[in-house]
């Protein structure tokens, strides 16, 4: 589904500019970043676009990295001065949520790709694992485990020429498994998912994230 | 829910926002796009200026010259069918192409059919030059839409007056009374249920870029205040005289096209642009291919 027109133009939640803190702030270099607003503005919790470093105020609580071509927003994020903001976040422990690219951005080693972004998830993740487009798929899988806090159970995952999680070291902590491979990981404060929640109207891991 | 074909196709186009899909001719080219930040490749033999200085028939392009660019880079690849041939289309599926373009660009090889491209796997863009056009490509299962612009010009002109036409006759669905969208739809010539999702929703069901005629990060930017979710720039680029620090910046103009001071920087030094055509002096409208 694509997001209503007004994330067409908006850049921030109505709540989101007197907020001091609790704010999320979003990635918005390139890629699905007003999908994201939408599930926020659907849980009531203020968000701001990051477009540019000056964006990365104090009241940015917690960091969403949004779906999209890695490349494209990897080389956005350096030239626009948000990499440096966001990797100080990511390295002081603060919330971050990354989704298919975001995945690929945070990982400590891609094994098909030579870049390295924020380094701070620790797995060796699979650009385009799935393959092209004609790879791309949708299924329903559970996250977490069965009697454990934050289960969360039958999530639709979306996956549009996605990565997979080659392996995973000892930080990290799978959630989801698809065929064998790892689709979801959490490190302490760091979420990161090879699918989309933020194009499927199930908002539960954006629910998640928010209480991290 | 996303758990069929045609939404999957849609959320790709999903992806690609607020990023630039530059036309590539050679697997050099596409890693020079790749390294400026191109969120996909559009693969082809000829840019749509040279298809217009030689003239002739333009189809498919060869699927090994196609293949190599898929081997050279790790964005989504895409690449041009004729309109109306569906062979070709079946070919592009068959190399597991990202998406194809069912474009104007090209020689038509229907006068009256487009494509039924909801019989395909893989996902499809299409240029429109108004609602009516682009709401009738969705219906045929277009995933994503452009704008029409004049391909091969530099001159955006075009682009801007199918972007406006467009959004001006969203707004106009919207502002009338629901019992009114019946009239509406059989005016535009198009399905009862695209028109009524438009009236309701204030957009197009699927993903909007601008394309045809964008040759400056200005140019890219302009595409973006009009409403642009992302920019295709054809011949702009490598037919530009630094196209490396050209493509950069337009990547650049598009992710950022509120920040002025930021456009102005992008703009300076780019070396020669593409010399461009004015609209009134061009022998073959493109955009006039497929209502």
């Amino acid at each position: 589904m694509v997001v209503a027109v007004e994330y067409i133009s908006k850049e921030e939640s109505d709540d989101a500019e007197s907020a001091v803190h609790g704010v999320t702030g979003i990635l918005a270099v390139q890629g699905a970043f007003a999908e994201h607003a939408a599930v926020l503005d659907k849980l009531g919790a203020p968000w701001k676009l990051l477009r540019a470093a000056e964006d990365f105020d104090d009241s940015i609580d917690r960091v969403i990295l949004p779906g999209g071509e890695s490349t494209t927003q990897g080389k956005l994020l350096h030239s626009t001065g948000l990499f440096e903001k966001i990797d100080a976040h990511v390295k002081a422990g603060k919330p971050v949520f990354g989704t298919c690219a975001g995945m690929i951005l945070l990982a400590k080693k891609l094994d098909n790709d030579p870049n390295v972004y924020f380094g701070a998830l620790d797995a060796v993740v699979r650009r385009n694992a799935y393959g092209r487009q004609l790879g791309s798929f949708a299924v329903t899988a559970n996250f977490g485990r069965p009697g454990f806090p934050d289960y969360i159970a039958d999530f639709p995952l979306v996956f549009i020429r996605g990565p997979y999680v080659a392996s995973v070291g000892p930080e990290a902590t799978v959630e989801t498994e698809v065929d064998g491979h790892a689709v979801a990981l959490r490190q302490g404060k760091i979420l990161a998912t090879a699918f989309h929640p933020e194009l499927t109207d199930d908002a539960r891991i954006h629910e998640l994230f928010l209480t991290l | 829910m996303a758990g069929n074909r045609a939404e999957l196709n849609r959320n790709l186009a999903q992806m690609l926002k607020g990023g630039v899909i530059m036309d590539v001719t050679t697997p050099e080219q596409a890693k020079i796009a790749q390294d400026a930040g191109a969120c996909a490749v559009m693969a082809l033999e000829r840019i749509p200026a040279d298809i217009r200085a030689a003239g002739g028939v333009s189809r498919m392009s060869d699927p090994a010259m196609i293949k190599g660019i898929q081997e050279a880079v790790s964005i989504p690849v895409m690449a041009k069918v004729r309109i109306g041939h569906i062979a070709e289309a079946r070919i592009l599926q068959a190399i597991d192409i990202d998406y194809i373009d069912e474009s104007e660009v090209l020689s038509p090889a229907d006068d009256v059919y487009h494509i039924d491209k909801n019989q395909f796997d893989v996902p499809f863009v299409c240029g429109a030059k108004n609602l009516g056009e682009a709401l009738r490509r969705i219906a045929e299962g277009a995933a994503m839409i452009r704008t029409k612009g004049e391909p091969g010009t530099g001159d955006v002109i075009q682009a801007v007056r199918h972007m406006r036409t467009m959004n001006k006759q969203i707004h106009e669905l919207v502002s009338l009374r629901d019992d009114e969208v019946y009239e509406a739809a059989k005016q535009l010539a198009v399905p009862y249920d695209l028109a009524k999702y438009v009236h309701d929703n204030g957009r197009l069901p699927v993903v909007n870029f601008a394309a045809g005629g964008v040759a400056t990060p200005a140019d890219a930017a302009l595409m973006m205040e009009l409403g642009a979710e992302g920019v295709f720039v054809g011949s702009g680029i490598f037919k530009s005289g630094d196209p490396a620090k050209r493509a950069a910046a337009i990547v650049k103009a598009t992710a950022n096209w509120q920040d002025a001071d930021l456009l102005a920087k992008l703009s300076e030094n780019l070396g020669e642009a593409m010399v461009g055509i004015n609209e009134d002096e061009i022998q073959t409208i493109m955009a006039a291919r497929g209502e």
